[in-house]
């Protein structure tokens, strides 16, 4: 027996072989000065230079609604207070970083800085208001497809294959439900842009597993494919026959009895159409799947330690295939959530979607729920953008939604921490 | 259980890795494969784990052939393996590693719980303690050595393949693993144990098969001597030890001072180290892999960027010099991995020789090469050297190890040294080719430089030393003169300190 494993006789004590320092040096300066000049820029802008003379008039639903609950603050005040409590936390930060707190501290001080946003926005002027309900339930449904393409990212990085085509199969699947939603009905739409994107998907895979072609390279050149592609027949056959193929139904919200009559969750996430509940269960069923079934943890060995899998019999080539088309799948159903909810097929409707879900999955660190998260976060930006741009035209509101992806970018420098992808994600696996 | 292997050939193009081999295993000996690296023992043991298909001959699992498409089969047959390069996801806790594969499920389900219990209990039966729920990465590498040999229990291995299981344990790991085999043995598991260290062979296995080039050179009972096996191993007789007179140490030409590297993830690898080295002198710096040795090493050449303290090389303070600042004050670096460090592959060997003075007279004139010059040198330095390669124009890629090591040698060798940074002289050679590198390196001290020599291989820094540091979790916790005793170094390896028998705990 070593000395290091004598302690006792039933379970082994592990000590750690190194020595970790806790917090680096980027993200504590980095994240410890963003928040003072956050909570500096609160202070300033919405508390000395917010509108005094306006309460923040916020409403939680759509005006015309009945019963809308509706209340006022005073906007300087809250401001002040949250710039004030954002200061001390990168003061704070300063002083103690500590890794398990930074995500509660990052967390409270961006909340109120958005919460002070919103009460300057509800102040603006007299006729101002902001209706808390409605932008987080746009937020949602912005959100929607980017979680679809995020989830789609983490089957197959997670499995070990990079998918930058993301934005090429959404594309692929919405081409195909307009087609298919218009001719048969939106129920059979919905599957055919899944498998489109399936499709789409198995094409990466074979070209990336059996033929080892780059993957980054490959991705690229798939969305051109679906770019031009769709673009094509978009104009040789969809244009000049609209009423017949390019004209799918919309998908009604489906209220869900009882869940749906609570105020404010209940129109937030009960009234909705059923490609955001399908979204529901696939965030969980991929959680889920990833973490607790076999499959999962197969994928996960396979896309960290190929080799390891392989020794023990596990058919790494055929895991990778499998992921990749179910999530071509998943890629695909999110481009059908543009054709209905926008109700006709147009030239690169996506318009980079799929992109930012890559984005959203590299933030939320290749899980499913951190995937959702970032995605929540990043449809929460564009929605504001919409708010900003009617209460405050004075910001440019394209400021506000490039907000997100310099966010993103710090991330993946190592503010938020070591972000880490698969070990083997974008290694071909070969025998020799 | 009992194995055979009749004949099995296995050829990679040209190259004849297994030879018509001949094989048997009987049920509950430790039957040990000795040869050199390279000679073919592991492909022969991929060959019997489904990872290689063989050209010709057949695998007999109790008188019945067998054949294998992969490894699942091999594992349904009874084989397990432990690979050289542990077959572990580092990012998985130990039971999940286990279970891999062979998991525990309900409806495809993950059972965690059934899991935990079934390695606790195989773990408890033969006793071979792990912690159930910890992270592979943060267990030391006996422990995961230990997670690999339940992994091949579990699945009710009865021939258990070892692949140089030794090669990356301190002394006392090995001992522990040697017992381990032995309690095995007594529960009825054949053991193949493939290994080219003598010292091991002889204490543990029950028959010895001595493999060199592909084919099987003959049998040997452990009560055979050293020099026995190793001239069979090698095919002529060698000398285990290494040649060397008294040192005569002169001025100090290096002084390092409290010296700390910081990695890019923020881990301290090297971490306040002192240490003192003088013309004329071998300082070795033993130690389990991983310790900070090769932080260490790339840190005194410039490779790597110092957090604080202080070195000093032949009076200059180089604290923040580069590696072109070092090759000009006469430092020499051999890396610890040749093939990607140390040359560059795709390059001939006459360039390869050239890499650290090409930008320099006489190999070029400021605006372009003197190739004529250049290959003069490569072909001086290929017979100096002993280099066995077809021309100079040949890429490095087609050398054997050996070669490849004679290369980097003698690139670094060529300049008036006042010092030499060599870190595992002779991982991967052959017998042949570390006796040479040996030679070199206490020649390069007789000419009065000062060496540093980083090795994992205790007889290596007992053989070259004339002073050594152990490093453990990057500090040198303990200085020692030649000829210290190796169990009291095994210990200090192991993070042990001498007086206090208590672990040395890094901050």
């Amino acid at each position: 027996m070593s000395t290091a494993t004598m302690q006792s006789p039933d379970e082994l004590t592990v000590e750690h072989v190194v020595t970790r320092a806790p917090v680096s040096r980027a993200q504590r300066w980095g994240a410890g000065i963003a928040l003072i000049l956050i909570g500096l820029l609160t202070i300033w802008r919405f508390g000395i230079d917010g509108h005094h003379d306006q309460d923040a008039k916020i409403q939680l639903g759509a005006t015309g609604a009945a019963h809308v609950p509706h209340f006022s603050i005073p906007a300087v005040p809250v401001a002040w207070v949250a710039g004030i409590i954002t200061v001390l936390l990168g003061l704070l930060w300063l002083a103690v970083p500590r890794r398990r707190w930074f995500g509660l501290i990052m967390g409270i001080g961006i909340g109120l800085f958005v919460v002070a946003l919103i009460c300057w926005l509800a102040s603006a002027s007299s006729s101002a208001f902001v209706d808390v309900v409605g932008l987080l339930t746009s937020s949602i449904n912005l959100a929607v497809p980017l979680i679809l393409g995020a989830l789609c990212g983490v089957m197959c990085e997670r499995s070990g294959v990079i998918n930058v085509a993301i934005e090429g199969q959404m594309l692929a699947g919405a081409w195909t439900s307009a087609l298919i939603g218009t001719v048969v009905g939106a129920a059979a739409g919905m599957l055919a842009g899944a498998f489109a994107g399936a499709l789409l998907g198995a094409l990466l895979a074979v070209f990336a597993i059996k033929y080892l072609v780059n993957q980054v390279v490959l991705g690229v050149v798939l969305n051109v494919l679906a770019a031009g592609l769709t673009g094509f027949f978009y104009d040789a056959f969809m244009q000049p026959h609209t009423q017949a193929l390019n004209q799918p139904p919309l998908l009604d919200p489906i209220k869900i009895p009882l869940l749906g009559d609570i105020p404010v969750i209940g129109p937030l996430f009960f009234d909705t159409s059923i490609i955001v509940y399908i979204t529901y269960v696939l965030i969980v069923a991929v959680d889920v799947w990833l973490f607790r079934t076999r499959w999962g943890l197969r994928t996960r060995a396979v896309g960290e330690h190929p080799k390891a899998a392989d020794t023990v019999g596990i058919n790494v080539l055929g895991m990778r295939y499998r992921n990749v088309i179910i999530g071509g799948a998943i890629a695909g159903l999110g481009g059908s959530y543009f054709i209905f909810e926008v109700g006709q097929f147009q030239k690169n409707i996506t318009s980079g979607q799929g992109f930012i879900a890559l984005a959203a999955l590299i933030f939320g660190r290749w899980s499913p729920r951190g995937a959702v998260a970032a995605a929540l976060l990043f449809g929460f930006a564009s929605a504001m953008q919409v708010t900003l741009s009617i209460n405050a035209p004075a910001i440019p509101s394209t400021f506000v939604a490039m907000v997100p992806y310099i966010a993103t970018i710090l991330a993946v420098a190592g503010l938020v921490g070591k972000v880490r992808a698969p070990a083997a994600d974008g290694e071909p696996y070969v025998k020799d | 259980m009992k194995l055979e292997l009749r004949g099995i050939t296995k050829t990679f193009g040209d190259l004849v890795a297994n030879d018509a081999i001949d094989l048997v295993v009987e049920p509950g000996e430790i039957h040990a494969l000795l040869g050199e690296n390279g000679a073919g023992k592991s492909t022969l043991m991929n060959v019997l784990y489904g990872l290689y298909q063989p050209d010709d001959g057949e695998i007999l699992v109790d008188d019945k052939p067998v054949s294998f498409s992969g490894p699942g089969d091999a594992m349904r047959a009874g084989i397990g393996m432990v690979h050289q390069h542990f077959m572990l996801i580092p990012v998985f806790t130990v039971a999940e590693n286990v279970e891999l594969g062979h998991e525990r499920h309900r409806f495809g389900f993950l059972n965690r719980r059934a899991a935990r219990k079934e390695v606790r209990e195989v773990s408890q039966r033969y006793g071979l303690q792990v912690p159930v729920d910890a992270l592979v990465q943060d267990l030391p590498v006996g422990v995961q050595q230990r997670v690999e040999i339940i992994k091949a229990l579990i699945r009710d291995a009865r021939v258990l393949i070892l692949d140089e299981p030794t090669a990356v344990l301190t002394p006392q790991e090995t001992d522990d693993l040697m017992e381990i085999m032995r309690s095995l043995k007594e529960g009825g598991t054949s053991i193949v144990f493939i290994t080219h260290k003598l010292r091991e062979v002889r204490a543990v296995a029950d028959r010895i098969t001595v493999i060199r080039r592909g084919k099987v050179v003959g049998e040997a009972s452990p009560t055979a001597s050293s020099a026995e096996l190793a001239s069979m191993m090698v095919g002529r007789p060698v000398s285990l030890e290494i040649d060397k007179g008294v040192a005569r140490p002169g001025d100090e030409v290096v002084q390092v001072e409290n010296l700390r590297v910081v990695d890019q993830t923020g881990q301290v690898t090297v971490d306040d180290v002192t240490f003192s080295v003088r013309a004329g002198e071998i300082y070795a710096l033993a130690g389990v892999q991983g310790n900070g040795q090769t932080e260490l090493t790339e840190a005194l050449v410039g490779l790597e960027p110092i957090e604080s303290g202080r070195v000093v090389v032949a009076g200059q303070d180089v604290t923040k010099a580069g590696v072109d600042d070092m090759i000009g004050l006469g430092v020499g670096f051999v890396p610890e991995d040749r093939v990607h460090d140390g040359l560059v592959s795709s390059f001939s060997v006459a360039e390869n020789l050239v890499l650290d003075l090409y930008h320099s007279p006489p190999f070029s004139n400021g605006l372009s090469l003197d190739l004529d010059r250049i290959a003069q040198n490569a072909r001086d330095r290929v017979e100096e050297f002993d280099v066995r390669t077809p021309t100079v124009d040949h890429t490095a890629s087609t050398l054997s190890g050996g070669n490849q090591q004679k290369v980097v040698l003698a690139r670094e060798l060529s300049r008036p040294l006042k010092l030499l940074v060599v870190a595992q002289p002779t991982r991967g050679l052959d017998v042949g080719s570390m006796e040479f590198v040996h030679r070199r390196i206490v020649a390069e001290r007789d000419n009065g430089a000062a060496v540093i020599v980083v090795s994992t291989e205790l007889d290596e820094v007992l053989g070259l030393a004339d002073r050594i540091g152990v490093m453990y979790r990057g500090k040198i916790i303990g200085e020692m003169p030649a000829g210290a005793d190796p169990s009291e170094i095994g210990l200090l390896m192991a993070g042990t300190a001498r007086d206090h028998d208590k672990e040395v705990s890094a901050p």
